[in-house]
């Protein structure tokens, strides 16, 4: 089965890229597809493609276009697309769960009661529900490192605030529209602010330095301020964090 | 170990080569060079690899000595240079000699100027590059009383010039079609071709803001885009109205409607559009934009074949050279 009938959907972006679209939205089987495409698209080893990655919703192609023509490229494409379901496809291989211990609220993430309200729950059930939810990390975008997490259950299908918070720190966890965003670093943003962790998408030190990869999935545990302060004083972890394969 | 020492330096002045592609799947933009043409200049006429990495120094240069002689090549946007108080050319190379003072100024025209040395800078390499990227983390500008470490250079000629593409003070820049044009009405991209736009104050490595004569541009209200792909280049209409062009160091994604993308081969004037030049778009159909990018990779490469010997001011040369073939003589006063 395929999605809508306009889907997917092959468009140019800029002189050296071509897009393929799964949806116009963000929907959990048109992530999954990008993901699988872009990892097809990886393993065809196409000469003349210089980058692949994914995004919400589509798979991107950075390519030369003096060596491999559009439409080419666009026709292998489209055989690809013809060749399995990818909206049924599964996840990728060489997943990883993490744990990120989460302060939830308190004046290092002030908007927890509003987001909270949003969503029709009190602080303690709001809490419950964002520390048991289990997100893919449907993207990394924006900065360096930073994950788009997703899908929150239907009730946190809450908008983006009409202002801007003129700056949240790194390790910030915020929500809108039934995703997180964990921030790389400091940033304005116009989602709100329900946890702080000690958490750090992208170390420039470090060998390899993007902490997630997408497709992982991330929980986001609720610690008390006792337990955040040990694992900040503690500095040997990526803020407390877990990590097991997933098999 | 040869050392560049940095006397004193403008407020911008980075570290910069052809930047780290790969990593959009990470959020990491490609970053490098601004002007990646003048980096290309600079590879250029000290005859090493464009791999080499160069100071870019946006709006100012600094003042510069080094510990053992030092060949080096000054592009991009023209900066007045002394080196031991004379003047020396632009777009050109020069022996830089031990303990010497070069003195590197504020831009004449355009806004990214850069200072190659033989060797390269060699500082460490992250991911493989050692491009500054601010908006990243990664690197930071450079500062007074700091010493760059340079790589070993195989040697090669000074004194050599370079006519290069005019890029400084706007223009028309060529434009094709993207993921979002079609959102757009005809009238809507008419008027954009139609309108000039003098480049605002705020602009940076991440992008420059233009701002229109006349009415800003943007969609009907309530069609709302999803977050996608970023590329140099690509032209979005924020709220505002007016339009913000990407540059190296953007973001990796952005949910701005897209009206176009500028080519490659004008992100070089793009970048180097001074505050208040005025700059227009020209859309091309993709035959022609794929015709003006093979040019423009050919000049790339044709680069260090266009390098001539520096013997005398070059707006001279073309004069003097016309005299000698008609008359067959050598007067002797053309030499330097």
């Amino acid at each position: 089965m395929q999605g809508p009938d306009l889907y997917p959907q092959i468009h140019p972006i800029g002189l050296t890229g071509l897009l393929v679209r799964f949806a116009d939205r963000l929907t959990e089987p048109a992530n999954r597809a990008a993901l699988a495409f872009r990892a097809a698209v990886e393993a065809e080893d196409w000469p003349g493609v210089a980058e692949t990655s994914s995004s919400l919703a589509s798979t991107y192609l950075r390519f030369d276009p003096l060596h491999l023509p559009h439409a080419e490229l666009t026709a292998r494409l489209h055989r690809l697309i013809a060749s399995a379901d990818w909206y049924a496809a599964p996840p990728p291989q060489g997943r990883c769960l993490w744990r990120i211990p989460t302060l939830y609220g308190g004046p290092g993430a002030p908007q927890l009661a509003e987001a909270a309200s949003l969503a029709g729950q009190s602080e303690a059930e709001a809490i419950a529900t964002l520390s048991a939810a289990r997100t893919r990390v449907l993207t990394l975008g924006f900065a360096p490192g930073q994950p788009y997490l997703g899908e929150l259950p239907e009730n946190w299908n809450i908008p983006r605030q009409s202002a801007i918070t003129p700056q949240v720190p790194a390790g910030a966890l915020v929500v809108a529209v039934r995703q997180f965003v964990l921030f790389a670093n400091p940033s304005p943003t116009g989602w709100r602010h329900v946890g702080q962790t000690a958490f750090r998408c992208f170390r420039a030190e470090a060998e390899d330095p993007f902490t997630l990869r997408a497709g992982d999935e991330v929980q986001f545990p609720a610690v008390t301020i006792g337990q955040y302060r040990e694992i900040l004083a503690d500095g040997t972890t990526n803020g407390g964090a877990s990590v097991e394969p997933i098999v | 170990m040869s050392m560049l020492r940095v006397h004193a330096i403008g407020p911008a002045v980075t570290v910069q080569d052809l930047g780290r592609p790969g990593h959009i799947a990470s959020g990491l933009s490609r970053g490098g060079a601004a002007d990646a043409m003048a980096l290309a200049e600079g590879a250029a006429l000290l005859r090493q690899s464009t791999d080499f990495a160069a100071l870019e120094m946006a709006g100012f240069g600094g003042s510069f000595t080094a510990n053992m002689p030092l060949r080096i090549a000054l592009t991009g946007a023209p900066m007045r240079a002394t080196l031991g108080g004379a003047p020396v050319a632009w777009n050109a190379s020069h022996l830089l000699p031990k303990g010497a003072r070069l003195e590197i100024g504020g831009a004449q025209a355009g806004v990214y100027g850069y200072l190659s040395i033989g060797g390269g800078i060699d500082t460490p390499q992250f991911l493989g590059a050692r491009a500054t990227h601010l908006a990243a983390g990664i690197g930071a500008v450079l500062h007074a009383g700091q010493s760059l470490p340079l790589g070993p250079d195989k040697g090669g000629p000074v004194g050599q010039g370079l006519s290069v593409a005019s890029r400084f003070g706007g223009g028309t820049a060529r434009v094709i079609a993207s993921l979002q044009t079609d959102l757009f009405s005809l009238d809507e991209i008419a008027r954009f071709q139609a309108t000039i736009f003098h480049r605002d104050a705020r602009a940076n490595r991440q992008g420059v803001r233009l701002i229109p004569e006349g009415a800003g541009f943007g969609l009907a209200s309530g069609q709302s885009i999803l977050s996608e792909i970023i590329t140099p280049g690509d032209i979005q209409i924020p709220g505002d109205g007016a339009p913000f062009v990407l540059l190296p160091e953007a973001q990796t994604t952005g949910g701005y409607p897209r009206i176009g993308t500028v080519l490659p081969a004008d992100l070089a004037l793009l970048a180097q559009t001074p505050a208040g030049a005025a700059l227009r778009f020209a859309f091309v159909t993709l035959d022609k934009a794929l015709d003006i990018h093979r040019k423009f990779q050919t000049a790339l490469a044709q680069l260090p074949a266009q390098c001539r010997p520096l013997l005398r001011d070059p707006r001279d040369i073309a004069d003097l050279l016309s005299y000698q073939l008609i008359s067959g003589m050598i007067t002797g006063t053309e030499a330097p």
